[in-house]
């Protein structure tokens, strides 16, 4: 059995917790196992339909009125206590800001070792083994766990929704008791950004900006080719960030987020190192850059050489209507 | 206020990442060390703290020898002591083994911390798992990558970015905390400080002392392979009339990358 830890956020389950479920169940097929489930809060039962949808043949809540507000303290209590009961061969969970806050804690709760952010998942003697980029993307590192259960982070965007099935079953329930202190911090306030655009880390578009900007308002430019594509997210490259121009939650590369996009396009970055380890394992990567020594290009699928100011908002009209046919 | 920084020895951002197959790990040679990027906000944060409620910064590392050169370098920027926890092992990418260690080293070498402070992931291993580890194999609460910190009255709160926002968590205090780029502006260090800095003596914590056997710290995870990743091809570069190339390359996309 493959449990996958299912993040909630505004009564939803997150697309990427999905992408982990569907992920789980075609390496649980091929270890003639079983893929489910398992969410933690309070009264989230209802949510529980929604994983039978995306293929589980299981689902479990996890409930008490303490788990109400997320506290990786609380949850890891919760999943520690379910996994030692249910030995599950693996729990995975969706590497986000929840899952790389939470799944540590229930590793170190169960002794177990832990994969962080992989990319990808096989079945080998009856294990999995997993492959994640390490040195932000400079190198790929395989590997299994000697422990059991065996935990990993899947980073999302990357593992393919599994097709939706009619299925259903029963949700099931378990109580779980948070002893009276044993929860000694928690979220008190979720603050979302103005914007509110996606994270890099799960937009299948990003349109990143660097140096070439020449400023904070050229972004502006980037927003509205940005805007031509759902689930779309703006990023930067690190002179851009200490320039300030743009906060460092859009930093992509070494010292900010790993990405990995269908459409990535770097405008106006040069392509430092730390920029194109970040970036690299975008699927089409296109460029546009008016040096054409730029080493941007040398990873860019698809490349225009030329002044941004002028290239990117005759893109923005080409695409606007290519994607209206 | 007690406050402990954990400090890793990492290749530098610039670094390019070459593999030794025959013992699956990187080239050493060759490289620049420094201090992952995360951890100078960390130990700047530490040091700003100390500014506003007083108190003591110790900085520990836990690596092989090479890794006082990091420590003495958190000395300089202003840490009172520095310590090596020594570990001669190489890189085991396993989290849980370098928690145990540091875990077991708060508990016998460094009682009455209030605050442990971590860099939101090492640059290198990537794994942002250690400093929640750590909380949980002492029992702590936890904030990791937090971008805001307000320390009062034995507690503290902190503002951890989760995609598309932030979220504010409120913690008792002993606490960890792990810090994003974001948290502060690390400051350099000064003259007086590297001079003062080269005359402190930077105590060793063996792992035997900390009660740890030969096989007690046998890593979980097992490495299959290491490699570097297939490089990318460059592809077609378009020049000339800003509106020819920007018509092309829409119909390269959606006729033959197909993804618009």
């Amino acid at each position: 059995m493959i449990a996958v830890f299912m993040e909630t956020r505004d009564g939803k389950i997150k697309k990427s917790s999905l992408e982990a479920l569907s992920e789980a169940k075609r390496r649980a097929a091929e270890l003639g196992g079983q893929a489910v489930a398992v969410l933690v809060g309070s009264g989230v039962e209802g949510l529980g339909s929604g994983s039978f949808a995306a293929g589980a043949d299981g689902v479990y809540v996890l409930d008490s009125p303490a788990l109400a507000d997320y506290s990786a303290q609380g949850y890891a209590l919760a999943l520690a206590e379910w996994a030692a009961e249910a030995r599950p061969a693996a729990v995975l969970f969706a590497a986000t800001a929840m899952g790389r806050d939470l799944a540590p804690r229930v590793a170190a709760r169960l002794g177990v070792g832990l994969v962080s952010d992989c990319t990808g998942v096989a079945v080998m003697n009856g294990k999995l083994e997993f492959t994640r980029p390490i040195y932000a993307g400079k190198a790929v590192l395989t590997c299994s766990l000697r422990s059991s259960p065996q935990l990993a982070t899947l980073r999302p965007n990357v593992f393919p929704l599994g097709e939706a099935v009619p299925g259903a079953g029963e949700v099931v329930r378990k109580d779980v008791v948070v002893p009276d202190g044993a929860v000694k911090g928690r979220v008190t306030e979720v603050l979302k950004e103005e914007s509110c655009e996606i994270d890099v880390t799960e937009a299948e578009v990003i349109v990143s900006g660097g140096r070439g900007l020449k400023g904070p308002e050229n972004f502006a430019l980037l927003r509205e080719l940005a805007a031509l594509f759902p689930r779309s997210a703006v990023g930067a490259s690190r002179s851009a960030v200490d320039s300030g121009w743009i906060g460092h939650q859009h930093q992509v590369g070494q010292t900010g987020k790993t990405v990995s996009p269908s459409l990535y396009f770097a405008v106006g970055v040069s392509g430092a190192i730390q920029h194109l380890a970040g970036m690299s394992s975008s699927k089409v990567i296109v460029a546009v850059n008016k040096d054409p020594e730029a080493p941007i290009f040398k990873v860019a699928d698809y490349g225009i050489v030329g002044d941004l100011f002028q290239v990117v908002p005759l893109l923005a009209q080409e695409l606007k209507k290519a994607l209206a046919e | 206020m007690n406050i402990l920084v954990f400090i890793k020895r990492v290749p530098d951002t610039e670094s390019k990442i070459r593999i030794r197959h025959e013992t699956k790990a990187i080239v050493e040679e060759g490289l620049n060390f420094v201090i992952s990027p995360y951890d100078e906000f960390a130990i700047e944060e530490a040091l700003r703290l100390r500014e506003a409620h007083g108190g003591v910064v110790r900085v520990v590392s836990a690596g092989k020898d090479e890794s006082v050169a990091v420590l003495r370098k958190s000395l300089a920027m202003g840490a009172d002591e520095a310590f090596l926890i020594k570990d001669a092992a190489p890189e085991t990418y396993d989290g849980l083994r370098t928690a145990r260690m540091i875990a077991r080293a708060v508990e016998r070498k460094f009682p009455g911390t209030d605050l442990l402070l971590f860099g939101k992931q090492s640059v290198g291993a990537d794994n942002s798992q250690v400093p929640a580890m750590v909380a949980e194999l002492l029992g702590l609460p936890q904030a990791t990558v937090v971008t805001k910190l307000e320390v009062a009255h034995g507690a503290a709160t902190a503002c951890r970015e989760i995609e598309g926002g932030a979220e504010k968590v409120a913690l008792s205090l002993p606490a960890v905390v792990s810090a994003q780029k974001g948290l502060n502006e690390p400051r350099y260090e000064t003259l007086k400080g590297i001079m003062a800095a080269k005359k402190k003596d930077i105590p060793v914590v063996t792992l035997e002392e900390l009660g740890f056997g030969a096989d007690d710290l046998a890593p979980q995870v097992e490495i299959i392979g290491l490699d570097v990743p297939a490089a990318r091809q460059s592809g077609k570069v378009l020049q000339g009339d800003p509106a020819d190339t920007a018509r092309e390359l829409v119909a390269l996309l959606r006729n033959e990358a197909k993804v618009v």
